[in-house]
C-alpha cells in the first residue's frame, strides 16, 4: 500500500458504531450467567474459611441426604499423579491435603435450585487441624518463616534459598560499581505495593456438561477458551478435543479470566450427575477471596544519577508474594523496571515467594505497576534532590530505536521520546496550581504480545464477508478487526461481521492477553483476508484467460492490472462470491502461527491532585494520558484503555489493597469494603494518542491496553509529594496513611 | 420452603412468577422471568449492575425480595427501548463508546434515566454523584459521563 504515512486509510482511525453495542444497550448480550440449559443444575462451592489448614475429614453425608442434591465432589474425585504446573492448578481448583489460603475450595455440590445447592454447601462438614499462616512477603520470606508447600522451589532457587521461595532472578550487564561511582546522586529506597484485584464487575460464571463417554461442552466468561479447555482437561485427566468450549460475551478481564477456577467443578459435577450441565456463578466475596488478584510487592531500588539528570546505574531487588503457588510476576516486574532507559550499568534480583493467599493471576501489565511505582518515585526523589526537570530527565534518558534494552534486546521502533514531547507540548502542563496542589509525572513501558492465533475469513454467496476469531472481545477489539479486514478488502465497514467461535471451529488461540487481540487477531485478519483475496484473483484470471500475476484487487473488486494484461470490466467481491459454487467453491482465507512483530508500547501520565491537610483525602484535579498506541485503529476504544488503565492504576494508588486479619482473613471481600475508583472519584481522562506505527503490522498496531496501568502509582505519589512535601512509598495511598505521613513529617 | 404466587408488571407487561421468599428481585428477574439484562455484580447493593425502577424508583435488585414485586411496576434495560427505537441514552452509550465489556451498561442506563427523569439538565458533577453507585471497571467513566450529559442535551433539545 503505496499511501501517504498519514490519513492513508479510508475506515482505519475511524470511530463507527461497535458490531455488539446494540446487543449491550439492549440487555441482550449473553455473559457468563445468562445461559441456562434443559436439565440444569446449579453448583455452590464448600471454601475454607483458614487461611492455612490440614483437612483431617470432609463428611458430606448430610448433604447427600438432601433433596435434589445430586452431586457431591471432593478432591477424591480428581485423577490423581498430576505434576507441575497441572498440579498447582488442580491443587486451586480443590484443596488437596491442606487449605492453602482463605477461600480455598474444598467441595462442591450441585442440587436443582440454587437455593438447594447453598444449603447443602453448608451440611458439608469439614474438620480442620488450623495451621500457622503467613500473608505478608516480608514475612513470608524470612528463613524461619511457616513453610507453605515443601519442596514447592523451582530450579532457579540455589541452594540455602529461605524456604518459601520458589523462583530466583538475578540479571544484569555493565559494571555497576563504575556506573555509582560516577553518579553525582546515588539514592536508595524501599518501596511496597498491597494486592490488588483485577475487579471486574462480572463475576466469574460458567455451565460446564461432561458425559461417562469423556465428551464435554462448556459456556464460560473468560479471556481464553483454549486456555480453559486445556486447563479442564488437564485438571481431569480428558481428552482435550472431547471437551468444547464457547466464550460467552465476557464483562471484564484484565487478566484475571486467563486460568481456571470453578470451570472443573462444574464439569467434575456433572459427570457425577449422569451427565446434567451444572451452573456455577461466583459471589463477589468468592471472586475477592478465591480467584487470582495479583502480588504485593517490597522492592530495594537504588539508582545513580549525575547532576545533569543522567542515569549511571540502577539496582533492584524485588520480593513478592502471589499467593500459595509460584506466579508473582517478579520477573517481568524487573524486566519493566529500567525499560523506559538508556541505562549504563543495571542488574536486577527477584525473589517470588510463596504465602497463604490466593494464587495471583494475571492484572494489566503484570510487574510493571509495581515496578514503575518503585523505580518513576526514586527516579522523582532525586529529581527533586537535584531540581531538575522530571521530563526532561525522562527525554535525556529516553530509550530509542537501536537502543539496548535494560533486559536484553535491542529495541526496534519504538515512540517514547515522542510520547515525551506530547505531554511536554500538553496545556495542563501549563495549568496553573494552587495551594495544596502538586503535579506528577511518570513513564511506563509494557513490552506487548503476539503469540499462538488462529483466523479464517470467509466470503459469503453476497460478497460479505464473516470473520472467525478466537480472541474474545473485551473492549471493542471486533470493531477493530472488522475495521482492518474492511479496510483490507476495500468493503464497507458494515460489509463485515466478526464472530468469536468455540474452540472446535478454529486451531488454537492464546486469550486475549498481553495487549494482543488487535494486534495478532488483527494481523491474522488482515493475512487471511490477503489469502482470500488472492483466491478471488486467481478465479477471475482463469475467466479472462489472463495470467493470475496480472489482475489486481482495488476498492473491493478485481480488475486487469495494466492495459497489457487485456480489457475487461472490474468484477466486485460481490460479483466474484455471487459465483463462487461455479467457479470452484467457497472462498476464504486462512492464516495461523506463533505471531511475531509485536512492538514496545511506552506511555507518559501527568496528574494534577490536591490534598486535604485535614483529612489527608487526595482528589485527581487533572489527569492525563499519553502513549504510543503505534496505529489507533478505533480511536474511541484506543482512548478508553487509556482512560480505563488510569483509573485502575489511580484505584491501585490510592485506595484498593487487600486486606488481611492477623488470623489471615481477607477482611474486605465485598466491594463496599473492597473500594474502586466511582465516578465522582475522578475527573475527565485527558488522553493524546501518539502513533509511531510498528513496523511489524501491516496498519502498525502496537497493543495499547496495559501500559496504561502502570504510571498512575509513581505519578500519583510524585503528585502528593509535590503537593504536601511528603513522599509516601507504601500503596495504597489511602487518607489515614497520608494523614500520618504528614504528621510524621511535621514532627519529624 | 414453599414458593409463593407473585403477580407485577415489567416493563409495561403482566407477569407472574412462583417466588421463593429468599429469592431477590434480581434472581427472579434473570432465572424465572428471563431477564437476564439486569446484572448481578455483587449482590450486596454496592455496584448497581443490577439497577432497576420499582414505582419509578430506582433500586438495586438484589437488595429487593421477589416477594416485594407484588402489585408493582418495574422497569429494566429490556424496556428502555420502544420497537427498534433506542432510547437517547442507549444511542449516546454506542456513540461515544461509553461501554468496554458492557456488563455495567444496563445498570448505568437504567441509573442515568432515572436521574434524566428527575433532573433533565444536570451538571457533571451531578451526574458523576448520581452514578456514584455504579461500578464500571473499563471505562474511567470519562465516556459515561459523557453520553449521558450529551443524550441530557439531546432531549432537552426535543422537548423544546
Amino acid at each position: 500500500m503505496a499511501k501517504d504515512e498519514f490519513n492513508q486509510y479510508r475506515l482505519v482511525g475511524t470511530r463507527p458504531d461497535r458490531p455488539d453495542g446494540l446487543d449491550k444497550v439492549t440487555g441482550r448480550a449473553r455473559y457468563g450467567a445468562d445461559i441456562s440449559a434443559p436439565g440444569m443444575l446449579w453448583g455452590a462451592v464448600v471454601r475454607s474459611p483458614h487461611a492455612h489448614a490440614r483437612i483431617v475429614k470432609i463428611d458430606t453425608s448430610k448433604a447427600e441426604a438432601l433433596t435434589g442434591v445430586k452431586a457431591v465432589v471432593t478432591r477424591a474425585d480428581f485423577p490423581t499423579g498430576l505434576t507441575g504446573d497441572e498440579w498447582d492448578l488442580q491443587e486451586n481448583t480443590m484443596a488437596g491435603e491442606k487449605a492453602l489460603y482463605d477461600g480455598h475450595a474444598v467441595a462442591a455440590v450441585a442440587a436443582t435450585s440454587k437455593l438447594r445447592a447453598e444449603e447443602a454447601a453448608r451440611l458439608i462438614e469439614v474438620e480442620y487441624e488450623v495451621l500457622p499462616h503467613v500473608v505478608h512477603v516480608d514475612e513470608a520470606i524470612k528463613p524461619d518463616a511457616v513453610v507453605i508447600r515443601e519442596g514447592a522451589a523451582l530450579p532457579s532457587v540455589p541452594e540455602g534459598m529461605p524456604p518459601n521461595v520458589v523462583r530466583y532472578f538475578e540479571n544484569g550487564r555493565g559494571d555497576l560499581e563504575a556506573g555509582f561511582a560516577a553518579a553525582d546522586l546515588v539514592m536508595e529506597k524501599t518501596y511496597k505495593t498491597e494486592a490488588t484485584h483485577q475487579g471486574y464487575i462480572e463475576p466469574h460464571a460458567c455451565l460446564g456438561q461432561l458425559g461417562a463417554d469423556g465428551k464435554g461442552e462448556m459456556w464460560v466468561c473468560t479471556q481464553g477458551h483454549w486456555y480453559i479447555r486445556k486447563m479442564c482437561a488437564d485438571v481431569l485427566g480428558l481428552e482435550k478435543s472431547q471437551l468444547r468450549v464457547t466464550p460467552s460475551e465476557i464483562g471484564g478481564g484484565f487478566g484475571g479470566k486467563t486460568t481456571i477456577f470453578m470451570e472443573p467443578l462444574s464439569l467434575a459435577l456433572s459427570r457425577k450427575a449422569g451427565g446434567r450441565p451444572v451452573k456455577i456463578v461466583m459471589s463477589r466475596s468468592e471472586v475477592l477471596r478465591a480467584t487470582g488478584p495479583t502480588a504485593s510487592a517490597s522492592m530495594d531500588v537504588k539508582i545513580g544519577m549525575t547532576k545533569d539528570g543522567m542515569l549511571t546505574a540502577g539496582h533492584v531487588e524485588f520480593r513478592m508474594q502471589g499467593g500459595a503457588f509460584w506466579g508473582a510476576p517478579v520477573d517481568m516486574a524487573l524486566d519493566c523496571a529500567f525499560a523506559p532507559y538508556k541505562m549504563p550499568a543495571v542488574m536486577h534480583i527477584g525473589y517470588d515467594v510463596l504465602a497463604n493467599r490466593p494464587k495471583a493471576a494475571a492484572y494489566r501489565a503484570p510487574g510493571s505497576p509495581m515496578a514503575a511505582f518503585a523505580v518513576e518515585s526514586l527516579i522523582d526523589e532525586m529529581c527533586r534532590e537535584l531540581g531538575l526537570d522530571p521530563l526532561e530527565m525522562r527525554l535525556k534518558n529516553a530509550v530509542r530505536e537501536g537502543d539496548k534494552s535494560s533486559y536484553g534486546p535491542k529495541f526496534k521502533k519504538i515512540g517514547l521520546v515522542e510520547t515525551l514531547e506530547a505531554a511536554k507540548a500538553h496545556p495542563n502542563l501549563s495549568a496553573p496550581l494552587g495551594p495544596k496542589q502538586g503535579r506528577g509525572v511518570a513513564a511506563g513501558f509494557w513490552f506487548n504480545h503476539g503469540g499462538e492465533t488462529s483466523v479464517t475469513v470467509a466470503l459469503s454467496e453476497d460478497g460479505t464477508v464473516t470473520v472467525s476469531a478466537g480472541t474474545p472481545d473485551i473492549g471493542g477489539s471486533r470493531a477493530s478487526i472488522a475495521l482492518m479486514t474492511a479496510e483490507t478488502f476495500g468493503i464497507p465497514y458494515e460489509n463485515v461481521r466478526v464472530n468469536i467461535v468455540e474452540t472446535g471451529a478454529l486451531g488454537v488461540n492464546e486469550p486475549t492477553h498481553g495487549s494482543r487481540a488487535t494486534f495478532a487477531t488483527g494481523k491474522a485478519a488482515v493475512e487471511a483476508s490477503n489469502a482470500a483475496i488472492k483466491e478471488m484473483c486467481r478465479r477471475a484470471a482463469v475467466e479472462w484467460g489472463i495470467d493470475p500475476e496480472a489482475v489486481e484487487w482495488v476498492d473491493g473488486a478485481v480488475r486487469p492490472a495494466g492495459p497489457n494484461a487485456g480489457k475487461f470490466p472490474p468484477m466486485s467481491i460481490a460479483e466474484i462470491a455471487g459465483n463462487m459454487g461455479d467457479t470452484g467453491g467457497p472462498i476464504s482465507g486462512h492464516h495461523e502461527g506463533n505471531l511475531s512483530g509485536y512492538g514496545a508500547s511506552f506511555g507518559c501520565h501527568v496528574v494534577d491532585v490536591e490534598v486535604d491537610p485535614e483529612t489527608g483525602r487526595t482528589t485527581v484535579l487533572r489527569y492525563l494520558v499519553v502513549q504510543d498506541a503505534g496505529r489507533a485503529i478505533h480511536p474511541a476504544y484506543v482512548e478508553g484503555q487509556y482512560q480505563g488503565g488510569a483509573a485502575q492504576g489511580i484505584g491501585w494508588a490510592l485506595n484498593e489493597g487487600y486486606v488481611y486479619g492477623d488470623d489471615g482473613r481477607l477482611q474486605n471481600s465485598v466491594f463496599l469494603d473492597y473500594r474502586v475508583p466511582v465516578a465522582s472519584d475522578l475527573p475527565m481522562i485527558d488522553t493524546v494518542i501518539v502513533e509511531v506505527p510498528n513496523p511489524g503490522h501491516p496498519f502498525g498496531v502496537r497493543g495499547v491496553g496495559e501500559t496504561g496501568i502502570a504510571p498512575p502509582l509513581p505519578a500519583i505519589a510524585n503528585a502528593i509529594h509535590s503537593a504536601t512535601g511528603t513522599r509516601l512509598r507504601d500503596l495504597p495511598m489511602n487518607p489515614p496513611s497520608v494523614l500520618a505521613a504528614m504528621k510524621a513529617q511535621r514532627n519529624g | 420452603m414453599s414458593k409463593i404466587h407473585v403477580s407485577t408488571t415489567v416493563n409495561g407487561d403482566s407477569v407472574e412468577f412462583l417466588a421463593d421468599p429468599r429469592e431477590t428481585l434480581l434472581d427472579c428477574l434473570r432465572d424465572h422471568l428471563g431477564l437476564t439484562g439486569t446484572k448481578e455484580g455483587c449482590g450486596t447493593g454496592d455496584c448497581g449492575a443490577c439497577s432497576v425502577t420499582l414505582d419509578g424508583t430506582l433500586v438495586c435488585s438484589c437488595l429487593v425480595l421477589g416477594i416485594e414485586a407484588e402489585g408493582r411496576e418495574i422497569g429494566t434495560v429490556e424496556g428502555m427501548a420502544e420497537g427498534h427505537e433506542l432510547h437517547p441514552l442507549q444511542r449516546k452509550f454506542i456513540e461515544h463508546a461509553a461501554l468496554q465489556c458492557g456488563f455495567c451498561t444496563p445498570g448505568f442506563l437504567v441509573a442515568a434515566k432515572a436521574l434524566l427523569d428527575k433532573n433533565p439538565d444536570p451538571t457533571e458533577t451531578e451526574v458523576r454523584y448520581w452514578l456514584a453507585g455504579n461500578l464500571c471497571r473499563c471505562t474511567g467513566y470519562d465516556k459515561i459521563v459523557r453520553a449521558v450529559m450529551d443524550a441530557a442535551a439531546e432531549m432537552r433539545q426535543e422537548a423544546v
